[in-house]
């Protein structure tokens, strides 16, 4: 029977080589929280429409419900758990989004921060509409998006002032 | 005003840290050893008796524990609460032998996984009989409808009809009167996280742990109750973060069936509903409203009388779905002089998905209603819409005012918030950007809603509903310590689904004991370890669990002040609290520092005033305001102690062609008392702005002719994102409550109270000029071209 079978995967974390052995229909985000053990990845509609589960793969955002672990075998996934440095250390948009206070419940945090530090890794002067076009695929329930974007755009001028 | 050290003053709260790093702690992260799976098998048709159950061939599946039915569970355990007096009435977490609803729970597979469990639903073969339905309430209450709940006899859950006032003779000497009706049609708060739950039995302890993603009142005891079980064999952890609820996240069938299960297995069990499990079958949805209303005014625009008929769909069973229509009771008038009314509510039952509880209990329909009424009288005698509001708002010196339906208004300025925000907005400017799309051939409208936030409320709505019901409490508790190495733990007693209440409680307890409230540790206990709450519903939270912990910090100030003057040989009138230490107000050389008042506290017993109890520890459960009575004969009950107040502004283009409403620009005026942290109540503003723009514009459960919900996902529930919601500029105003120590109201409803109301108003200003009104929510695309492209 094919049930059983499984594939042994090797995936790049945050940095991190993490192998294991997971059935093909395995999606990338039940890989990351069940094998990895990284459980800032969150599922919110297990349909590629809320973009809590956001990750970045090679660069790029993705949604991890949407992939399976196989498919990321050879690449490199970024989670929200690599965005402060080792010692704790918040990154500059981890910072801006406490200081606008740019979440409530926490849950769809970890994708709109990823969706926020892909923008910055590719536009360093981002206006409003580029904020929202790059957290456009991202749902919060909370918030309204409005401290998130200021977070976002605070985050882009406190790094243009630290070069 | 008071001068406050930390409160309203611009913080960073004490539990973003957590979530931007990736770790909070929500249900679907609690991994246990040997822990099993839960999948759902629903009912594909909205009516059907359940004829047998075939579960052999998903049993033999490897990794399959057990599947579970109706039947077996039902045994097993007792009905789920009703709010009303149905003694008839049985609900249990799965059907048995009859289904109501497509999408109702009908068995459970229990696996080593949640991809096997799915495989294994698919092989559990049931045979139904489908059944005559009903999924539209007014066909519902005719005679001859298929009844849901054959042993209540008829669909209606509840009706009754309340008179405040002398309306008939109102209406008589009234110039005009306009009758209309108002849709407010089925959503939910539909947070990104769905409902989970993982339960534990521990027999040689026993006891049944649970984690979960609740915002539900009494939920231990309700647990216990339906597992046959005494409560206190239960241990509710309340540090489970809550990824959104505002409102819905009850769960109490699926805590029983979990509960259940875990027992029956010896196994951790759990459920994390997958999202059409969540819409579907989660028993989540909303209100799903007919409003009826006639206004009596005068020919100089004053709003004298109103009857309001409302009949709510509740869906399959009458969970806290009736009780919605009695919370607005509390606010029946809005923030309008309206003298006298009538008020019927009818809860009826239909084949479709159990409504909760939703984000303003019921008062953002209403409203929405009783808005529509106010902009319908301006087009009749031809009036301004804010000159028309302006005559009938309550003035700031009439408060406390007390409406006809009995609750006393506690405090509030609605003219100058409303002038705030027209001045927000530059009314006259938006009135001529308006115009000027207008000269362009566009459609385009300026709405204005004025709307009111009850907050904190103490559940009279309950026994106004069902007398067998009498509660007058719904208080709140808080602990706090301060232990022998002098630092201050502030332990809360349920969970929190993004309210901020760890930086509300550390602010609370900072500002009474002038301490830094980033020095003070907020925990929350398990239901075991804790004093009552009653979650965090009903815009509440500020002044309960803000007045609880006021109290507690109040009673340790007044101890320290008494150790200090015993040990000073002063009395406590000659001496001064000041960040901990205490100094005579005659001489600040004398005094005691924070250091030793806790170390004679904590270890020089023979210090300590006589009989007092060694430590440095308070508990305080509080009342709230207003609360402790029953409602009278007459039906007059005071279940609010604060009111908050919104003034929304919105102007909207419409697409002629499509129907398509944009949102150009939102201004919103706030008043919610003191701001604890504004931070948190700007966010749960702007947050309930975006909420109401979903149902004010997009989001509705759709039930086709077959009683299927037709939009169960993502895909086709249209919840706001980032490009529907504009950059609402928000302008904050401040009347103190009179009722809480630090002049705090509720705001966790706010902008989701107005913001329907308002869109709906700015709608009905650009479709005015075509003689086109719509008063059914949401308008969406298709609604709207619908009005537009319809003769007339």
């Amino acid at each position: 029977m094919a049930d059983n079978f499984e594939k042994k995967i090797s995936v790049t974390v945050n940095g991190k080589a993490c192998q294991a052995s997971v059935e093909p229909r395995m999606t990338l985000l039940d890989f990351l929280r069940d094998e990895v053990g990284l459980t800032g990845t969150h599922a919110g509609c297990e349909h590629g429409v809320c973009g809590a589960c956001s990750v970045i793969h090679d660069g790029v955002p993705v949604r991890s419900c949407l992939m399976f672990a196989v498919q990321a075998d050879g690449h490199e996934v970024a989670t929200v758990e690599g965005l402060a440095e080792a010692d704790g250390t918040l990154s500059v948009l981890q910072d801006c989004f406490w200081e606008t206070h740019a979440l409530q419940c926490g849950y769809c945090t970890p994708g709109m921060l990823m969706a926020g530090h892909a923008l910055l890794q590719e536009n360093s002067d981002p206006t409003e509409e580029d904020i929202v076009e790059a957290i456009g695929g991202n749902l919060c329930r909370c918030t309204g998006y409005r401290q998130i974007i200021e977070a976002i755009a605070l985050a882009a001028k406190k790094l243009k002032e630290a070069i | 005003m008071t001068e406050f050290r930390y409160v309203s003053k611009p913080r960073r709260t004490k539990e973003d840290r957590r979530f931007i790093t990736g770790q909070g702690k929500f249900v679907a992260d609690v991994k246990l050893p040997n822990m099993k799976h839960v999948a759902l098998i629903t009912s594909p048709f909205a009516a059907a008796e359940i004829k047998s159950i075939d579960i052999s061939e998903a049993m033999a599946l490897d990794g399959v524990v057990y599947v579970l039915t109706g039947e077996e569970l039902e045994a097993a355990t007792a009905s789920l609460m009703s709010g009303l007096d149905l003694p008839d009435y049985q609900r249990y977490p799965l059907a048995s032998k009859m289904t109501r609803y497509a999408g109702e729970w009908v068995a459970a597979v229990v696996a080593d996984s949640r991809y096997i469990a799915e495989d294994a639903a698919e092989l559990v073969y049931i045979d139904y009989e489908p059944l005559d339905f009903v999924v539209d309430p007014e066909e519902a209450i005719k005679p001859d409808a298929p009844v849901v709940h054959p042993e209540i006899g008829s669909n209606i859950f509840f009706q009754k009809t309340f008179e405040w006032g002398p309306v008939d003779e109102d209406f008589e000497a009234a110039d005009h009167s306009i009758s209309y009706r108002a849709r407010w049609s089925r959503n939910s708060t539909v947070p990104i996280e769905t409902f989970g739950v993982v339960a534990k039995w521990n027999p040689a302890d026993e006891l049944l742990e649970y984690w979960a993603s609740i915002q539900m009142p009494k939920y231990q005891e309700q647990l216990g109750t339906a597992l046959k079980m005494p409560a206190n064999n239960i241990r509710v952890y309340y540090d489970v973060d809550v990824g959104g609820s505002y409102g819905v996240k009850r769960g109490i069938k699926h805590s029983v069936l979990v509960g259940y299960l875990a027992m029956k297995l010896g196994v951790p069990v759990r459920l994390i509903e997958d999202r059409l499990e969540n819409m579907i079958g989660g028993d989540a949805h909303g209100p799903d409203r007919i409003f009826d209303v006639d206004m009596a005014f005068d020919s100089d625009g004053i709003v004298q009388s109103m009857r309001m008929r409302a009949l709510d769909d509740a869906g399959a069973s009458p969970g806290r779905a009736p009780l919605q229509l009695g919370k607005p009771v509390t606010a029946i008038v809005g923030p309008y002089h309206i003298k006298s009314v009538q008020y019927e509510a009818i809860s009826v039952s239909t084949h479709k998905t159990t409504q909760e509880a939703v984000r303003g209990f019921g008062q953002s329909p209403t409203n929405f209603a009783i808005e529509s009424g106010i902009d319908k009288i301006a087009r009749f005698l031809e009036m301004d819409r804010f000159e028309l509001r302006r005559k009938n708002l309550i003035r700031a010196d009439e408060f406390p005012y007390q409406i006809p339906s009995g609750t006393e208004y506690d405090s509030g300025d609605y003219h100058t918030v409303l002038k705030k925000t027209e001045d927000l907005a530059g009314l006259d400017a938006l009135l001529k950007k308006r115009d000027a799309l207008r000269a362009e051939g566009k459609l385009a409208g300026v709405g204005v809603s004025t709307c009111l936030e009850p907050s904190g409320g103490n559940a009279g709505f309950e026994p106004l509903f069902n007398p067998k019901n009498p509660t007058t409490t719904w208080m709140e508790s808080a602990q706090v310590k301060i232990d022998l190495a002098g630092t201050i733990t502030a332990i809360m007693a349920t969970t929190s689904s993004g309210q901020g209440h760890e930086t509300l409680a550390a602010t609370v307890v900072g500002e009474v004991l002038q301490r830094d409230p980033n020095s003070i540790r907020v925990t929350r206990t398990d239901s075991l370890a804790s004093l009552p709450s009653n979650s965090p519903v009903g815009s509440r939270m500020a002044i309960m669990l803000g007045g609880a912990m006021h109290g507690a910090a109040e009673k340790l100030k007044a101890r320290l002040l008494e150790i200090a003057a015993h040990n000073l040989q002063l009395s406590v009138d000659q001496l001064e609290y000041r960040e901990g230490d205490v100094v005579a107000l005659d001489d600040p050389m004398v005094q005691i520092e924070w250091r030793e008042l806790v170390e004679i506290a904590h270890r020089r017993y023979h210090d300590m005033p006589d009989g007092m109890e060694p430590g440095l520890q308070a508990r305080h459960v509080w009342e709230v305001p207003t609360g402790g009575s029953m409602p009278t004969a007459d039906g007059k009950v005071q279940m609010y102690p604060c009111y908050s107040f919104e003034a929304h502004i919105p102007l909207v283009e419409i697409d002629p062609v499509t129907g398509q409403v944009t949102i150009l620009e939102y201004f919103i005026g706030h008043d919610c008392g003191t701001m604890i942290n504004p931070h948190i109540v700007h966010g749960m503003t702007y947050g309930g702005i975006a909420h109401g723009i979903g149902a004010a514009l997009y989001e509705k459960f759709q039930y086709n002719e077959d009683g299927q919900l037709l939009s169960g996902t993502f895909m086709d529930y249209l919840l706001p994102s980032a490009h529907e919601v504009p950059a609402v500029k928000m302008v904050d105003h401040c009347t103190p409550s009179p009722h809480t120590a630090m002049g705090q109201k509720g705001s966790g409803e706010g902008g989701y109270l107005g913001a329907p109301a308002g869109l709906a108003s700015a709608v009905n200003d650009a479709l005015a000029p075509l003689g086109k009104e719509i008063l059914t929510l949401p308008m969406r695309v298709q609604d709207v071209e619908a009005v537009l492209s319809a003769d007339g």
